[in-house]
């Protein structure tokens, strides 16, 4: 057997990220060739609000994709013995900013601080001062005159790189499409918002080279508690996010959907029993729903460590059944809108016309009914999405959250907020993750809004 | 009237049966009560009569639904569904891990929780609508749009943030009021006042954006033109016309909300140390006290139900024309 550098890891989660992908990508073929999906996302397409923040959520999209190509390094090989693989689970994005990972201090530090934040007791000194950190600033050797310029110099050297790369990207859309500078930013030139696409490109590329050329020489975010880079962690924090925003509505649609057509269309005791089990569920609070379903499930895995052969599997074991009871509590909503929208579109022409024509129930239902409800399931994927990000935050703090080990903004948000009483303060890792959710909530919201009123059908009247 | 609210109460039950079944199932068969007396006791302390006495003192060492053992009627009492699930329904909701009766400790609870959610729901809803009508009156303009971008930010901003922030602002920074803490009396005022701007602050983005898409919605209608074409000035069009009729879709998702008021908030009260419903919540999950989250559960739905009936009758409230039968 040949051993390879690498072994790949495809944990749960992983699995069902690429599932979502491949569903979006036949839901996107599928949608080509429907008139109407097509010229609701052409709408879409148009707004340029809608396609910048598609652009930020295409960054958070790249990140936690990158995080999701999970590998265990292979070990130093004795010689004589088969190939031994480490324990521990990294992800591409890992390997990417490995130097990130690796340079850890010892505990916390400002933001792009040479010293750690506390007070330690030194060899050699009576007194007690602030150590030196092992990495931030360490290219400047004893000598710290130079520490702003130093910091100044790559500031600009980044924002310079970051603005290069836009003029070539801005070159090579220009020969693209055959417009002048001017006309090609004007935001909503061009059929597709391309202008707004490049001005918000140009803000991402400008911070991503400060943050690389910063990132060389110092913790641009600082560190936590145990000297791991905060900037680090938030990157990490986005896959986290992305999974319970997305997984969650992708776990339950299939049900929903299910459910609120059979409803909607066979009504008589199926609709009485459908209705009866959501109302049911939804009359319970969701949060003591989901606290009491997660407490559940946290015995369940207590109970069963031989589950489970690394941490990081039972770490994303929880992150998926989180999903799952999330799920649990959010699919009433939507069963009851297409259970609606579904009793109206029973009464219609064509609906009528194909009961005539002898046409089987779910035949009707999958053909007829199915296919004029998916502006309901598309708006819900895209509507719930923000939500379920500001919920994870709440609920890790709630403590029924993902595992601790887990990076997550709730779990970043959790750990820095005991340290708000230190004087002076510990801010970064808070503000950091603060920052990074709402980037990326605002960035949700603004599409959720373009995509509703694009596909919502009052609205466009 | 009365018959409906009657049929209505009557529809309840079966749904608060389902939740305590639902509840029942989640508790007791997912987990049997030795995993959770296992979970509870730690590994290293799990013996077999470790366990017994742990269900013992809980009264989980019953069996779940059928009681083989015992005779007559008590074949059906004597075990964990009836002593522990059916006897929420008389509001018998045990005792929690330290003892103390459940049921008691909501009574006492329930204050706190009240007085810091009744003044945000009250003050958050005021000043949702008056920011919203501000905007519909200054529609299509600069100031409108400046104000729904304003609206979709802070609805972008996790709810973590406003308290901590607010907490670190008022409290640390200008020292006005107490960071956390909760008293009786006239002094509660001064632990109170932060919570609840903060709690009114955070919740104003969505809803103001809400009631200004249904006051939009409302000012295209045929009686608005009337109303402008008798002369009315704006003022009145929106305070007299667009308000009273856009309270009926506006009533829909506020009423609702009403009776879980008493539940209290999570995060803000234990944010604040307040005494309240919602802290007991959070610390109860935190101690996995698996009784009172349970209680919690049926609570909290009991509430819920009796906020869909208030739903209803106030509808014939804020229009007349709305029948209930």
């Amino acid at each position: 057997m040949t051993a390879f550098a690498i072994q790949p890891v495809v944990l749960w989660s992983d699995a069902l990220l690429f599932v979502l992908i491949s569903v979006i990508v036949a839901l996107a073929l599928w949608a080509r060739r429907q008139d109407a999906l097509r010229a609701a996302w052409a709408r879409v397409a148009k707004n340029g609000v809608a396609m910048a923040a598609a652009t930020v959520l295409a960054v958070f999209v790249l990140v936690g994709l990158l995080d999701s190509l999970h590998y265990r390094g292979r070990l130093e090989a004795q010689p004589g013995s088969t190939a031994r693989y480490a324990v521990e689970v990294n992800s591409a994005l890992d390997a990417l900013l490995s130097d990130m990972r690796l340079r850890a201090e010892t505990t916390y530090s400002a933001p792009l601080a040479t010293h750690l934040f506390a007070r330690e007791a030194l060899e050699n000194s009576t007194q007690r001062e602030f150590p030196r950190l092992k990495y931030g600033g360490a290219h400047l050797g004893e000598n710290l005159s130079g520490h702003e310029l130093d910091i100044a110099v790559r500031v600009s050297r980044g924002l310079a790189g970051g603005l290069v790369v836009w003029l070539l990207l801005v070159a090579v859309v220009r020969r693209a499409n055959g417009l002048d500078f001017k006309a090609l930013l004007k935001v909503g030139a061009g059929g597709a918002a391309t202008g707004a696409i490049l001005l918000t490109v140009l803000p991402i590329l400008l911070l991503l080279g400060v943050a690389i050329s910063l990132g060389g020489g110092y913790h641009v975010f600082g560190t936590d508690k145990v000297g791991q880079d905060v900037l680090y962690l938030s990157l990490k924090a986005i896959r986290t996010g992305l999974l319970i925003g997305t997984l969650t509505t992708l776990v339950m649609l299939p049900a929903a959907v299910l459910l609120g057509i059979l409803a909607g269309y066979v009504g008589g005791w199926v609709d009485d029993l459908i209705q009866y089990l959501y109302t049911t569920l939804s009359s319970i609070p969701g949060v003591l729903l989901i606290a009491a379903a997660v407490l559940m499930m946290q015995v369940v895995i207590d109970n069963h460590p031989d589950w489970f052969t690394t941490s990081a599997e039972r770490a994303d074991a929880r992150l998926l059944a989180l999903c799952l009871i999330l799920a649990m509590t959010s699919w009433t909503g939507v069963a009851r809108l297409l259970r609606g929208e579904t009793l109206k579109l029973r009464e219609l022409e064509f609906v009528q016309a194909a009961q005539a024509f002898g046409v089987g129930r779910f035949a009707i239902m999958r053909r007829h009914i199915l296919p004029n409800l998916m502006h309901i399931v598309v708006i819900s994927l895209v509507m719930d999405f923000s939500g379920l990000v500001l919920a994870e935050a709440v609920l890790s703090y709630v403590g029924v959250g993902v595992d601790p080990t887990t990076i997550s903004f709730g779990t970043m948000i959790n750990t820095a907020r005991m340290e708000l009483a230190r004087e002076p303060m510990v801010w970064w890792s808070l503000m950091a993750a603060f920052g990074f959710m709402f980037a990326l909530v605002l960035a949700a919201n603004l599409f959720a809004d373009a995509v509703r009123d694009a596909f919502d059908p009052r609205s466009s009247a | 009237m009365l018959a409906y609210i009657f049929r209505r109460l009557l529809y309840a039950i079966p749904i608060l049966i389902g939740v305590n079944l639902f509840t029942f199932a989640l508790f007791f068969v997912v987990n049997t009560p030795d995993d959770m007396a296992r979970m509870q006791l730690g590994v290293k302390r799990v013996t077999p009569e470790a366990i017994q006495k742990w269900k013992a003192e809980r009264g989980y060492d019953k069996p779940l639904i059928w009681n083989a053992a015992a005779g007559g009627s008590a074949a059906l009492t004597d075990t964990i569904f009836f002593s522990k699930s059916v006897r929420m329904f008389a509001g018998d909701f045990g005792r929690a891990d330290d003892g103390r009766n459940i049921a008691r400790e909501i009574g006492d609870r329930m204050g706190p929780s009240l007085a810091i959610a009744l003044p945000t729901f009250v003050l958050g809803l005021f000043v949702a609508i008056s920011f919203a009508l501000l905007l519909v009156f200054f529609r299509a303009t600069t100031l409108d749009f400046a104000g729904v971008v304003l609206c979709v930010a802070m609805m972008s901003i996790s709810g973590l943030f406003y308290i901590i922030g607010g907490q670190w602002l008022v409290s640390k920074v200008w020292h006005l009021v107490p960071i956390s803490g909760y008293s009786g009396g006239l002094d509660a005022a001064k632990f109170l006042v932060l919570p609840v701007i903060i709690g009114v602050i955070g919740g104003i983005g969505s809803s103001a954006r809400w009631y200004r898409t249904i006051f939009l919605e409302e000012i295209g209608r045929d009686y608005v033109r009337t109303a402008r074409a008798k002369g009315l000035p704006e003022r009145v069009v929106l305070f007299r016309h667009v308000l009273r009729n856009a309270l009926i879709p506006i009533l829909t998702g506020v009423v609702v909300v009403i009776p879980t008021l008493f539940m209290g908030s999570l995060l803000t009260e234990s944010f604040f140390g307040v005494p309240g419903l919602g802290s007991y919540t959070i610390d109860a999950i935190n101690a996995q006290d698996f009784a009172v989250v349970r209680s919690m559960v049926f609570i909290g739905s009991v509430l819920y139900i009796l906020g869909l009936l208030l739903t209803d009758v106030s509808y014939t409230l804020a229009d007349p024309r709305v029948r209930l039968q």
